[in-house]
């Protein structure tokens, strides 16, 4: 078995002085103090990359930072989704016996370590460098790209996808280290600038600094009894030029082998962390994977159902279009509020039922996809 | 339009051959010598059936809109001059797909035929409402 023992994030946002090493390194203190663990405990380091330190060995140089001296250690790259797919190994690693506890980590100063010009450029190299990027493609335009055909296809309006920032940011103000926490409105979504039609400003992510860490261990080390009861992946194509069915992108057969592996079905889900680096990312995913209908999740905003009081609470603590996106620490994050959520240490935002979560992972353009279910025992 | 090489970075010599394609006005696809599929983007190997006989054809140009996205805020500043500026998914006739510029006033669905104007860098190929 395999147990999420510790979580820990810094705050998220413009963090001055910052650095990839410093933001990694204190939430993974916090993480393991969390778990109740020190540096001597841990056996395995897993983290992910940084496009502010491009290092060629980042786990050992954290590692070595840190004082571990890890039995296992290496760097990651799924795009948003490697820090679920950290997770998803540091299962795997406690479960074949070849470590006891994996700290998996990541950090980026992304807001204050380089430019906007600079995030932009690195960010469109998600795409083709041949064929998509010469066309002054942008992350927002391959999303774009999606959104227009998503909508045409499933009914879907700017309306619906609004609902989904409305809430998120909602979330965000009730959590202290969320980057984004003034609340917005419908008519302020709609109203937001455009950056590539239909997608606005506010259907978009910021670009934060932050850093999430998380100890996986063989045993459980404290009252946060939180289990890993299954975990899955598909990945169909990195390219949206060479995406061939928007109802089929990955994400329903990640989370497929996910309750496969679990014993599980949606019906069995009472908290849900999902990626949302785009509004339309949170639609597609949620409509994809089977919590909300086509054309749906937009109505299922409006009417509460995704509130903390509602039947399916999702990402409370403001996921990544508000809390933040400081690269893999933010689809990380969404990991660390459900352990927070199933282990009732969420606080003012703490949800009335959390036994059971989801979480997806998406990176790229719909392109690498890994869900988990986590359970409290 | 040149037959002058592009001298734009481009990963390799099949990249910088199809970009040098757009810059005389015409748009590559490969169509596999053993088993017939079709594919975009070029490479050296059919991704069907694994054969390295990939035959190029020049395509007619005519297709529709699969989707379509305005751009407000480019990725640098070389490219702020040109917006706003469309980046769709065009299905061509021939059977396959690519990205491309297209009039900011076409939807999705919408026929299309191909122009090349010069974008950036280079030529690119932007399509308009047939
Ligand atoms: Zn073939």
């Amino acid at each position: 078995m395999a147990y999420i023992a510790g979580v820990g994030n810094t705050r998220y946002g413009k963090v001055e002085g910052s650095s990839t090493l410093s933001l990694a390194s204190e939430a993974a203190h916090l993480a393991m103090a969390d778990a109740g663990l020190g540096v001597k405990d841990i056996d395995g380091v897993l983290t992910g990359y940084s496009t502010t330190l491009p290092h060629i060995m980042l786990a050992t140089v954290i590692a070595e930072r840190m004082g571990i001296r890890p039995v296992y250690a290496h760097a990651m790259q799924a795009g948003g989704a490697t820090g679920v797919a950290m997770v998803m190994l540091a299962k795997l690693l406690v479960d074949s016996g070849q470590c006891r506890a994996v700290l998996a980590l990541a950090g980026e100063n992304r807001a204050s370590g380089q430019s906007r010009d600079q995030s932009i450029q690195t960010l469109a190299q998600a795409g083709h460098s041949d064929f998509e990027v010469p066309y002054g493609a942008t992350i927002p335009a391959y999303y774009g790209l999606l959104a227009a055909r998503y909508m045409h296809q499933f009914g879907v309006t700017g309306a619906d996808l609004a609902e989904l920032a409305v809430l998120m940011r909602r979330h965000a103000g009730t959590h202290p280290d969320a980057h984004l926490r003034t609340p917005v409105t419908l008519d302020d979504v709609m109203a937001s600038k455009p950056i590539a039609l239909p997608l606005r400003l506010l259907d978009c992510c910021p670009v934060s600094d932050g850093g999430v860490a998380v100890v996986v261990t063989r045993e459980p080390t404290g009252a946060a009894r939180v289990r890993i009861r299954g975990a899955g992946q598909a990945h169909l194509h990195q390219h949206i030029s060479c995406m061939r069915d928007w109802a089929d992108c990955g994400a329903a057969q990640a989370a497929g082998r996910a309750f496969a592996e679990a014993g599980m079905t949606t019906k069995d889900v009472d908290y849900l962390a999902v990626y949302d680096s785009f509004t339309i990312t949170l639609a597609m995913l949620l409509e994809e994977t089977g919590f909300a209908p086509r054309g749906g999740a937009g109505a299922m905003a409006r009417d509460g159902r995704f509130g903390v009081a509602g039947d399916l609470p999702l990402n409370t603590h403001g996921g990544l279009l508000s809390f933040g996106h400081c690269g893999v620490g933010g689809g990380l994050a969404h990991l660390v509020e459900a352990q927070r959520q199933l282990a009732g240490k969420a606080g003012a935002r703490q949800v009335k039922k959390a036994t059971t979560a989801f979480i997806h992972g998406d990176g790229g353009v719909m392109s690498s996809h890994v869900s988990m279910l986590l359970e409290r025992m | 339009m040149s037959a002058t090489p592009t001298t734009f970075p481009a990963g390799d010599d099949i990249a910088r051959a199809w970009w040098n394609g757009v810059a005389d006005g015409r748009i590559g696809y490969q169509v596999c010598a053993d088993c017939g599929a079709v594919q975009f983007y070029p490479r050296s190997h059919c991704t069907a059936c694994g054969s390295a006989r990939c035959e190029t054809r020049a395509s007619k140009g005519a297709g529709a809109i699969f989707s379509i996205t305005v751009v407000h805020r480019p990725p640098s500043e070389a490219l702020r001059a040109h917006a706003p500026y469309a980046i769709a998914l065009v299905d061509l006739d021939e059977g396959f797909r690519m990205m491309a510029h297209a009039d900011p006033g076409c939807a999705i669905g919408d026929r299309v035929t191909a122009a090349f104007i010069p974008f950036g860098d280079r030529v690119v190929p932007r399509f308009a409402r047939a």
